[in-house]
């Protein structure tokens, strides 16, 4: 078995031909790959994320360490299917109609993949209807865009209308972002969650997936009320 | 096609001849308006507020725009300004719908008209076509920069712009934006200078070439020139908020000045593009007139070189305010009047023969703050323009310009004018070593990134030949 601590520092480091190498011989000696995802590959992003915080990394560092992160996943993921263990969440991601400035977002996106989940980026000037269709066709828990202009943001509005009309509005929450995004606007439009930087979007999700797990273990048992206060957590309305 | 003209030294001097408003090469447009002459004017770049832009609005956006025009230019004739620009950037939509567009720039011109024949303003609309290419940004496609309906659309907007009037004919292009965001994402530097020195090279000279003929066909619009605003920008504005190292955005700066000289390599004659913060560096190599922005573009985005933008500039520009009430009026003509102000204190200085003096307070304010600050001196931007006329390639001049601002962030750390922290010290470090290495043949970075990132773009889509064995 090799030394598992060099899974932990191939992240950190965002060395992913190192984080491959180490995982593929952790799983050839037997190693569980629960236990490789808990005990090195969320304490190495944890750490990626403290250090990102701490402006000792800048986003270059933290998206290696995603990427290191992820090759490392896709050779346990297949076997984590095989037990009927699900990714973190599923997102589907798009700027917004009518807007085509994209770099934001593909930032968000690279930390929500970096953070575990399964994530369908649809590029720039997304449709409502794209929006729609992906939530339908992957099982998706989270709609996130981003509008960079003015005259562009009102299509976020229309898409949450499109999800609404879909009857998909309960079974997705909403984040939205972008600089002329707020809190404000987000509460206006009837979004979920807003965040101002990508790595505060990427914990809000990991956010909303927790209260939305909680919820349904309530509402397993039964216990609709706590499964609402649940659903209704940090992060999401 | 018209020839390019491949610049092989520089327009001015010395350090000393660059100086706000102050051209080698001054230009004549639109209403009785020159540009370079010896004074400074105000560029105002005005939009919508957050409303949707469809056919059902647009009698709205019409409104908006009338209200916009006439509000800058009352104001432009209470502050006396010498001349006004008005830049009318477009929104994707108004160029997905050309004749939107060109609407919007007669009346622009309509108002510009009026204005100058009954106050005698001199003014000037420039206008600016979105680069819709593409598309960009969409994942899995790779876009299509020469041929297709979303560059159709593109090129029926710059024709319908002509004939509607514009004085002015700017684009802030996009190619080889696909590669280098990439780039800054993963601190890939070699993906960072194929995307600038390689794609967007190709793309300027493509794009540029056709948009002057169409101009100087019209006889009447300049083609004034482009901005690596979704390059260096970008980059800046990461650097700003502490995403991105900001030894990385300087030296990604100085690169654009290579690329944004293509323009006028191939026909464009200024005023060069607002947010071309790379803009000094043209001026340098071309001697064409330039637009700036700064301090006052503070309702658009942030910056560390608020002071030293001004500082070679030939036009003072806001980049881009909504039109939403203030205490004191509209935005666009409160910032009308802050800009106003600006080119009257640059223009005083001038006219007492101390701009050098006032120039240098502005360079002084800002040259130690920030690594892009650094480059931005008007020794600088000299030096850098020195690089790139040095070399004979696009692709060595643009990695030239980089090598320079590298120089220059060292010798300002080493004789501890600039103070950088570790993490940044580092990246410095690495940068000279990823420059020191990189290819010195085009064609092998080439083949290495179409290698490595193909799945981006498509090297024909920039009239680049790359051996199938690399594919």
């Amino acid at each position: 078995m090799p030394d598992l601590k060099q899974l932990h520092t191939a992240i950190v480091d965002g060395d992913a031909k190192k984080a491959v190498e180490v995982t593929k011989a952790a799983l050839a000696e037997g190693a569980k790959p629960l236990d490789l995802i808990q005990g090195y590959m969320i304490p190495a992003m944890d750490a990626v994320g403290k250090l990102f915080e701490e402006e000792e990394y800048f986003v270059p560092e933290l998206l290696l360490s995603g990427r290191a992160m992820r090759g490392a996943f896709d050779l346990i993921r297949p076997l984590m299917v095989a037990q009927g263990v699900e990714p973190t969440g599923r997102v589907v991601i798009g700027t917004i109609q009518g807007d085509l400035h994209d770099i934001g977002k593909n930032l968000v996106a690279a930390m929500l993949e970096g953070a575990g989940f399964e994530v369908y980026d649809l590029g720039a000037d997304v449709k409502p209807e794209a929006f729609v269709d992906t939530v339908k066709t992957k099982n998706c828990n989270i709609v996130a865009m981003s509008a960079m202009l003015t005259v562009t943001m009102p299509k976020m509005k229309t898409t949450i209308e499109a999800l609404k009309a879909a009857g998909l509005r309960d079974k997705v929450k909403v984040m939205v972002g972008g600089a002329p995004i707020s809190q404000a606007y987000c509460d206006e439009i009837g979004a979920d969650a807003f965040s101002d930087t990508a790595s505060g979007a990427a914990t809000q999700a990991r956010d909303i997936m927790v209260a939305h797990k909680v919820g349904a273990q309530f509402a397993e048992k039964g216990d609709k009320t706590l499964a609402g206060l649940a659903a209704a957590g940090k992060g999401a309305k | 096609m018209s020839k390019e003209n491949i610049f092989r030294t520089l327009a001015v001097n010395s350090p000393k001849e660059l100086l706000f408003g102050y051209a080698p090469k001054p230009v004549n447009c639109g209403f009785d308006l020159t540009i370079g002459n010896g004074t400074v004017f105000p560029e105002v770049n005005f939009t919508l507020p957050t409303m949707n832009v469809d056919a059902a609005t647009w009698p709205e956006v019409v409104a908006h725009y009338e209200e916009m025009a006439t509000n800058i230019l009352k104001r432009a004739v209470a502050m006396k300004v010498p001349g006004i620009v008005l830049e009318f950037e477009q929104l994707p939509q108004m160029t997905q719908t050309p004749e939107w567009g060109a609407e919007i720039t007669a009346l622009l011109e309509r108002h510009l008209k009026q204005a100058y024949e009954k106050y005698g303003l001199k003014g000037a609309c420039r206008c600016t076509p979105a680069d819709i290419r593409g598309p960009a940004g969409v994942k899995g496609v790779k876009p299509v920069m020469r041929h297709g309906e979303l560059w159709e659309k593109l090129n029926r907007s710059f024709d319908l712009c002509i004939q509607a009037g514009a004085d002015l004919m700017s684009i802030e292009s996009i190619g080889g934006k696909e590669v280098h965001d990439e780039g800054l994402m993963y601190g890939d530097v070699r993906a960072i200078v194929f995307g600038m020195a390689s794609l967007s090279c190709r793309d300027m000279k493509w794009l540029w070439s056709q948009i002057s003929e169409k101009c100087e066909k019209s006889g009447h619009t300049v083609p004034a020139g482009d901005t690596a605003c979704g390059f260096a920008n970008t980059s800046m504005v990461l650097a700003y908020q502490k995403l991105l190292p900001d030894v990385v955005a300087a030296v990604d700066r100085a690169m654009a000045g290579a690329r944004t000289l293509k323009a006028v390599e191939n026909g464009a004659k200024g005023p060069s593009k607002d947010c071309g913060y790379e803009n000094p560096i043209v001026k340098a190599v071309s001697g064409i007139p330039i637009s700036q922005e700064g301090k006052a573009a503070t309702c658009a985005h942030f910056s560390h070189v608020g002071n030293i933008s001004a500082s070679m500039c030939d036009l003072w520009s806001n980049e881009s305010v909504q039109n939403v009430r203030l205490l004191s009026g509209n935005a666009p003509e409160a910032y009308t009047e802050l800009l106003a102000y600006d080119v009257r204190l640059m223009n005083i200085a001038n006219s007492h023969k101390q701009g050098h003096i006032f120039q240098s307070w502005m360079v002084e304010s800002d040259q130690n703050v920030s690594a892009i600050g650094t480059i931005l001196t008007p020794e600088a931007v000299f030096a850098i323009g020195k690089a790139i006329v040095a070399k004979d390639t696009d692709y060595a001049r643009t990695i030239a310009a980089g090598q320079a601002a590298i120089d220059i962030i060292q010798a300002s750390v080493d004789k501890k004018n600039l103070t950088l922290g570790k993490k940044e010290l580092q990246w410095l470090e690495r940068l000279h070593k990823e420059f020191a290495n990189l290819p010195k043949d085009e064609n092998e970075l080439a083949e290495e990134i179409v290698g490595t990132l193909g799945h981006l773009f498509e090297p024909e889509s920039y009239g680049l030949k790359v051996a199938v064995a690399a594919r």
